[in-house]
Parts: structure tokens; C-alpha cells; sequence
């Protein structure tokens, strides 16, 4: 970011009367309206908690292909579960923490299944993150003919997985090499 | 206390919460919580509160929190009539619920004072604190890369001093603590970081002016002197941080005046 916002001139953001706005605005207002509806049995920190617990302990510092796995199954049918059972109590209206922690619970219930699904692409293990089938003697096996990439996901709509875009690491001067803990 | 065979001890406890909606007058709501764990913070005892509440179909009490580890300085529940709650030197997150008995009745506030308007129920508005920083609470340099470290020396005697002043979180636990709701404590601990150091002299005089002015603008009331700021700040910030925004203050308003009738001011701005 450095100064991108720094040189921004105050007035040349886009009116609040703009398309892309209102779309978001009507969207915005269709998922509180919707959250509020539902009027389940179990709280937004249920679902937080639950989430918690799968991402820690399948997709924490060791994780395998399997695990990742079922880890995707039970956050889609966790997320499903959340949009058919939360009770969320306030209003649209006023102040409403536990509207604004069912939102948030909602995105992280997206960004979970991502993450593990990341996690489950990248068939390596790189830095802290241990793919346990990749290991050359207890070290962490990259494999930079098939990984020395960026990777973003991209939102697909609700209810669909996301798509994986690349962008190839090329270095010009510098070799790849692999650190030793030995 | 109930403990049994290495089981951590819980506690009952009653509980009286303010439940207030915005521009209405408001009353304290009385619940029970039949077993809060002693390692529970005070916001974990109060999300215990709220799971409870929700079972009850009932809407939960709001309070503001954000890191739960003393740093941000969000969370603000007067305890028992102490803002913070009874423990010297720890925010309300920081503070544990081994410090209270088993059987006790709990009484949570908001923050009370004018210039802080209640939200809803726990939470009130602190933007008030915002309008201060933004109106000095800051210097000027230029953004993008990071300026050298070590390109300005900073003795270290005014390094400590102005980390200690620094140490201000913004919870404005002093305004709740202050019969007057004076902001004094806030602002001298702002003043003291940036003007001691060198890199705040060039807009010193005009930031200690401006601070107090928007200060004074958004409500705060004056200080007397109660000392009762220093007793309840979480980060044990001292009066004489006040004695130096007076006299910062003083200085300011000497060299105004001169720079005002024509004569020119020697350096500064
Ligand atoms: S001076 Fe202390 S009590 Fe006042 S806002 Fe800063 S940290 Fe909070
Ligand atoms: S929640 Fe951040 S200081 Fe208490």
C-alpha cells in the first residue's frame, strides 16, 4: 500500500448514486434481511467454534490429503448447516454485535473451505506449512517445477468453490535454493 | 469457591448489566451465570452471559473489545462503580474473574460521561477521542518508503519518556473515572509522546493549541485536580503528564500572542 492512499484526491471517489454501489448496498441489505430470518437454535459462536475446530486440526501446521479432505466436506456441510440453523438476535436497525459476528462467521466459513483447498493444491510442503506425504527425512520437499508460483482464488458465488489463478515466480539472476534446518 | 478433585474452581454469580438503546433512557437487567470458571476473563464471562442469553431467545448486551489482550484499548465496562473494574493497571479484557468471589453480585456500566454517549447498552460512542487525534495527534512526514531509523537521534531519557507517554491506549477510562469528565489525562499523555520528541517540534505549538481546543469543543469538562484518571488508567499514566500539557499549553499560547501583535516569533512555528 506504502502511499497509493496518500495520493488519493479527496472528491474522486465514485458517488454513492453509482451502480456498482447500489448493488452492493441491496446485496448487503438482502443477506442482513436473510441472516435475520433464519431463526435457528445455535449461536453465531457455535458455528465459530465448530469452524475452529476443523481448520486447527486438519489444516494446522501438519496437514495430509485426506484430512484436507474431509475437512472441505464438514465446512460445506457446517456452512450449509449455518445458513439453515443460526439464530442471530438484534436488529437490522440498531448496534447488533452478534449480526455483525454472524457475517463475519459466514465469510470465515467461505474462507476456510479456501483455505483448505489451498492447502490440498499445493502438493509440497513449503515453510511452516507441512504437507506430511512431502518430506524427504522429517525436511519439508518443495517442488518448484510444479509450485514457484503466486496463487489467488477468485469468489465463484455463493454455495460455489473458487477458481485458482497463478502468477509463475520467474527469477532472472538468483537460483532457487532450499534451506537446511540440519 | 467450588473445587473439586483438580477440576478448575467456578464460580455464581449475579449480575447487573446496563441494557440501554440509543437516545432512551436505560436500566440495569439482573441475571445469574451459575458457573463462570476463575480463569475467564471478564469479556469471556460476559460472551457466557450472551451465549446465555441467546438460548433465552433474548438479545444479547453490546460492549465494545477487539484484541482482549490490553493493547487496543476498545474494551470499557465500569466494574462495581470502577472503570476497568478493581485490579490497578489492567484493562477491563486483562482483568480475570479469580478476582471476584463466589455468591457476588457484579454491577457493569458503560463508561459514563457526556462527551461519550451511549451506543447501546455497554457500548458508547469515543469518537470524541478521535476529533482530538486527528486534530494534532500526529506529524507530518512524508508517506511511502520508511524513513532511516537512525537518521534523527532520540536521547534515551526522552525516548523512555515519550514510550511511557506512549503507552496511552485511548480507552478513555480516564473521562469515566473523572467527576468533571475531563480529558486531560488523554490528551497530556498525546501532548507528552510527540512533543518531547524531536521529530514533533516542528508542529508543537500549533498541535498542543489544536488538541486542546477540539478537546474542549467536544465536551470534556476541566480538571480539578481529583487525581482519580491517574488511579484507574490501565496503563498507569501519571498526573504530572497534565502539569506538562499546562505548561506546553502556557508556552503555546505565550508565543501566539507575540506571533499575533506583529512581533516576530524566535524559531518554532
Ligand atoms: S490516559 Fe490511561 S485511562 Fe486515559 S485513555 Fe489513555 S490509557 Fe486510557
Ligand atoms: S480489548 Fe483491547 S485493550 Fe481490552
Amino acid at each position: 500500500m506504502t502511499d497509493y492512499l496518500a495520493g488519493e484526491k479527496s472528491g474522486s471517489r465514485p458517488a454513492q448514486d453509482a451502480p456498482e454501489f447500489q448493488a452492493v448496498v441491496k446485496d448487503v441489505n438482502a443477506r442482513v434481511a436473510k441472516l435475520l430470518s433464519i431463526n435457528g437454535t445455535k449461536s453465531p459462536r457455535y458455528y465459530h467454534k465448530a469452524l475452529g475446530k476443523i481448520t486447527w486440526g486438519q489444516c494446522g501446521m501438519a496437514r495430509d490429503k485426506a484430512g484436507l479432505e474431509q475437512a472441505i466436506r464438514d465446512l460445506q456441510a457446517l456452512r450449509d448447516d449455518f445458513w439453515k440453523n443460526v439464530k442471530v438476535v438484534g436488529s437490522g436497525e440498531a448496534l447488533a454485535p452478534e449480526l455483525e459476528r454472524a457475517g463475519r462467521v459466514a465469510d470465515f466459513l467461505d474462507f476456510g473451505i479456501m483455505m483448505c483447498l489451498d492447502a490440498l493444491t499445493r502438493e509440497e510442503s513449503c515453510g511452516g506449512h507441512f504437507r506430511t506425504e512431502y518430506q524427504d527425512a522429517g525436511e519439508a520437499q518443495r517442488d518448484d517445477a510444479a509450485f514457484a508460483h503466486a496463487a489467488v482464488w477468485e469468489w465463484q458465488g455463493d454455495g460455489q468453490l473458487p477458481a485458482r489463478h497463478i502468477e509463475p515466480l520467474v527469477y532472472e539472476e538468483t537460483q532457487l535454493s532450499t534451506r537446511s534446518y540440519k | 469457591m467450588v473445587q473439586d478433585n483438580g477440576k478448575e474452581p467456578t464460580l455464581a454469580l449475579k449480575l447487573r448489566v446496563w441494557r440501554q438503546r440509543r437516545g432512551q433512557p436505560g436500566a440495569f437487567e439482573e441475571h445469574a451465570l451459575p458457573a463462570v470458571p476463575t480463569s475467564a476473563s471478564f469479556l469471556e464471562m460476559m460472551d457466557m452471559l450472551n451465549e446465555q442469553l441467546i438460548a433465552q431467545g433474548k438479545d444479547t448486551f453490546a460492549f465494545d473489545h477487539d484484541c482482549r489482550e490490553g493493547i487496543c484499548g476498545m474494551c470499557s465496562m465500569t466494574i462495581n462503580g470502577m472503570p476497568h473494574g478493581p485490579i490497578p493497571g489492567v484493562t477491563t479484557c486483562q482483568l480475570h474473574m479469580r478476582n471476584f468471589r463466589d455468591g457476588e453480585t457484579i454491577t457493569v456500566e458503560p463508561w459514563r460521561a457526556r462527551a461519550f454517549p451511549v451506543l447501546k447498552d455497554l457500548a458508547v460512542d469515543r469518537s470524541a477521542f478521535d476529533k482530538v487525534i486527528q486534530s494534532g495527534g500526529f506529524i507530518t512526514v512524508r508517506t511511502g518508503s520508511a524513513p532511516e531509523a537512525n537518521n534523527i537521534p532520540v536521547p534515551k531519557p526522552i525516548a523512555d519518556e515519550a514510550m511511557d507517554a506512549a503507552e496511552c491506549i485511548g480507552c478513555g477510562a480516564c473521562v469515566a473515572s473523572c467527576k468533571n469528565g475531563s480529558a486531560m489525562l488523554f490528551v497530556g499523555a498525546k501532548i507528552n509522546h510527540l512533543n518531547i520528541l524531536p521529530q514533533g517540534q516542528a508542529e508543537r505549538d500549533r498541535r498542543t493549541l489544536a488538541m486542546v481546543k477540539t478537546m474542549d469543543d467536544a465536551g470534556f469538562g476541566n480538571c480539578t485536580n481529583y487525581g482519580e484518571c491517574q488511579a484507574h488508567c490501565p496503563k498507569s499514566i501519571t498526573l504530572d503528564v497534565i502539569a506538562k500539557l499546562n505548561r506546553d499549553y502556557l508556552r503555546a499560547r505565550v508565543k501566539e500572542f507575540f506571533s499575533s501583535t506583529g512581533k516576530p516569533s524566535k524559531g518554532g512555528d
